[in-house]
């Protein structure tokens, strides 16, 4: 491969896209952001990564990208998951823009099934990774049906669905992908980032945007919209917790990963967001399995 | 303390280096060269520029090289390099009436205008390994061709003209669509179904004709003419007024011809099933033209309940670039989700294990 001047590949338009195909994604980003929630069909072009590999997401960027721009990438909350990486050399290289790995430096965050713990700020766009962008799709596999059902908003499946978790289980036993109300009108699908991080998209000072490559559709959450997570007046929507705290750095507010950590079979509990994790030991935090250097040893 | 195993830059480039080692084998072997994988392998080249819709055979050449023979990959790489192309315009339509072929036959007729011409085909061969091959011998010539190939009246044309068959019209003159530009809508058009068939994996193709046959869509199909040979690909600039010739295609046509006994609209009439492929593709165009005929169901009355015939179905799952893709993407990480699971899972335990204990039924615990 080789490089021009300015370190981006030599041969391609800046974030990789042409300005047409750039310009026909912001306009269905536009619409996206007008009509909440709304999955807005895309002419989502054939992309140089896997579909399924984050595509869409990679598009909304590409799209919505200029040179100033500072870019976070994650996958299941980390910097360093190797998908992760190989999108964010993706757009070092075709657009020689400045990556992070902190929060609160980027302008763009694009992430994979988490929502940065530390709180984003309106100077921010959270750019989702989805799949299956359809929250009905499981219940009904026609597209042509659920775009129906959408117009109409006919949702009752879905509250049935919910139903009968509480019926079998007693407990909605949806734990990632849970449906949620955008702005009172349409159904949407987080993508799936774990039920824990829903409450984050609700209300949030930046702008979200979601982009589903293989299936051409883009939908958004503008800033400071109602986010409501489906649930009952007897079965109120409810987050998973841990009954301890982050091992490396004591946090017990953040999402945590279990690792198994030798042949026993004996776990680790840590972050998934790595950065978040990583600013609270810098500040001088620290979790059990994290003590000062001088007691480890 | 622990440090979570998380793959990085240098894990990344490493896997590539070593891959890029793999590809390229024992260096005492000879490498591949693109003129021998497009004259030796040309039915790879054929297929990648296919269903990579790019008729480019060095570009298909080098994505089989890349790809270490992974046709699906190849794919892939021409699809992705495909998309970066720009665009000047739409050729004219290719005339497969102009074909002189190469080869050409039709199971409706025992005889027709030009005869039937066998051509270069597996077919009759009987599939004994070859150990000449192996020795690398050089093969007898081939017989010589009494006269040069001709233009040949294609099967289809001549039932037309006693109207036994549905006339092929356009059905308007909006130019044809592109699925490369624009998403799928439902119900989708003729010219989008078949660019997606055409694009569409083989084998997927090959499965689902394979169901109509079986039973499931059934629609009588007879195998009217099957050509391969070169077209010109015209295109008219529209500053000149009049068409050039820009290149010459290699094109395997199908036409299936269907029974068909009528509606309360139309006469009892054969009906058509379309398969064209670049190159010599021939399992896949007659698959497509299978594919093609079911789909058509709902338009010529028929019913239509089987996957063959459901347009949603074959057309949103054909694509191997897509299906490959998310399939695939299983290997990423999944543990946030599958953490949320975890959790799940072990609280619906303890209250299942309350329960027991209780002599309750978990349910009724839980509430």
């Amino acid at each position: 491969m080789t490089t021009a001047d300015d370190g981006r590949l030599a041969g391609y338009n800046f974030a990789y896209l042409d300005e047409q195909t750039k310009r026909m994604i912001r306009r269905a980003v536009l619409k996206a952001v007008a009509i909440p929630g709304h999955q807005v069909p895309f002419g989502s072009r054939e992309m140089p990564l896997p579909y399924g590999w984050g595509t869409g997401g990679i598009q909304v960027t590409a799209s919505i990208l200029g040179p100033r721009d500072v870019l976070k990438v994650i996958d299941q909350g980390a910097d360093d998951t190797t998908n992760a990486v190989s999108i964010r050399r993706f757009f070092a290289l075709t657009a020689g823009v400045a990556t992070t790995e902190k929060t609160t430096e980027a302008t763009i965050v694009q992430t994979r099934h988490r929502v940065p713990e530390t709180r984003l700020t309106e100077r921010q766009i959270l750019v989702y990774q989805v799949p299956i962008p359809e929250p009905l799709r499981w219940l009904e596999p026609s597209e042509v049906e659920t775009r129906k059902m959408h117009a109409l908003a006919e949702y009752g499946v879905m509250h049935v669905r919910l139903y009968e978790d509480i019926a079998q289980h007693g407990r909605i036993a949806q734990t990632y992908d849970y449906p949620v109300e955008v702005a009172g009108r349409y159904l949407m699908r987080p993508s799936p980032v774990p039920k824990f991080d829903n409450p984050k998209l609700d209300n949030c000072p930046a702008l979200q945007l979601f982009g589903a490559g293989r299936e051409k559709r883009i939908y958004a959450v503008p800033p400071y919209t109602r986010v409501k997570s489906l649930d009952f007046d007897d079965h109120p929507f409810s987050v998973e917790g841990w009954d301890r705290a982050c091992g490396l750095c004591g946090s017990t507010e953040s999402y945590l990963d279990e690792m198994i950590v030798d042949d026993e079979g004996r776990r680790l509990f840590v972050c998934s967001d790595t950065d978040y994790c990583g600013q609270r030991q810098a500040a001088g935090h620290r979790g059990p399995a994290n003590a000062p250097k001088e007691a480890a040893e | 303390m622990y440090v979570a195993v998380k793959g990085g830059e240098r894990a990344i480039d490493n896997a590539h280096r070593l891959l890029a080692e793999e590809r390229r084998g024992d260096p005492a072997v000879p490498e591949l060269t693109l003129e021998q994988i497009d004259q030796q392998l040309a039915h790879a080249v054929d297929r990648v520029m296919t269903e990579g819709s790019l008729y480019d055979r060095r570009l298909a050449a080098l994505a089989v090289k890349q790809a270490r023979g992974d046709l699906v990959e190849a794919i892939f790489l021409l699809r992705a390099y495909r998309t970066t192309l720009p665009r000047f315009g739409a050729a004219l339509p290719i005339d497969t009436a102009r074909m002189a072929p190469r080869r050409r036959i039709s199971a409706t007729f025992k005889d027709l205008p030009g005869g039937q011409i066998l051509g270069p085909t597996f077919d009759y061969t009987h599939r004994l390994l070859d150990f000449d091959l192996a020795e690398g011998r050089e093969p007898a010539p081939a017989a010589e061709v009494a006269a040069e190939p001709r233009p040949l009246p294609r099967v289809v044309d001549l039932l037309d003209r006693e109207g036994l068959i549905e006339p092929e019209v356009a059905a308007s003159d909006e130019p044809a669509g592109d699925l490369t530009r624009r998403p799928l809508t439902l119900p989708e058009t003729r010219d989008v179904r078949l660019q997606g068939l055409a694009r569409g994996d083989e084998g997927f193709l090959l499965a689902l004709g394979y169901s109509t046959q079986r039973g499931y869509g059934r629609n009588h199909p007879f195998a009217g003419e099957i050509r391969l040979g070169e077209v010109a690909v015209e295109f008219m600039p529209e500053e000149l007024g009049f068409a050039i010739e820009i290149a010459e295609i290699t094109v395997t046509e199908c036409q299936m011809v269907n029974q068909f006994k009528g509606s309360a609209e139309a006469p009892p009439q054969f009906t058509r099933g379309y398969g064209l492929a670049f190159g010599h593709c021939e399992r896949k165009a007659m698959a497509m033209a299978l594919v093609d005929r079911a789909l058509r169901a709902k338009e010529l009355g028929e019913e239509a309940t089987t996957p063959a015939q459901d347009e949603e179905f074959v057309l949103y799952h054909a694509d191997n670039v897509e299906a490959q893709g998310f399939v695939q993407h299983l290997k990423l990480p999944h543990y946030v989700d599958f953490q949320s699971e975890l959790v799940m899972v072990r609280g619906l335990r303890k209250a299942f294990a309350a329960a027991n204990n209780a002599g309750d039924t978990p349910a009724e615990a839980a509430e």
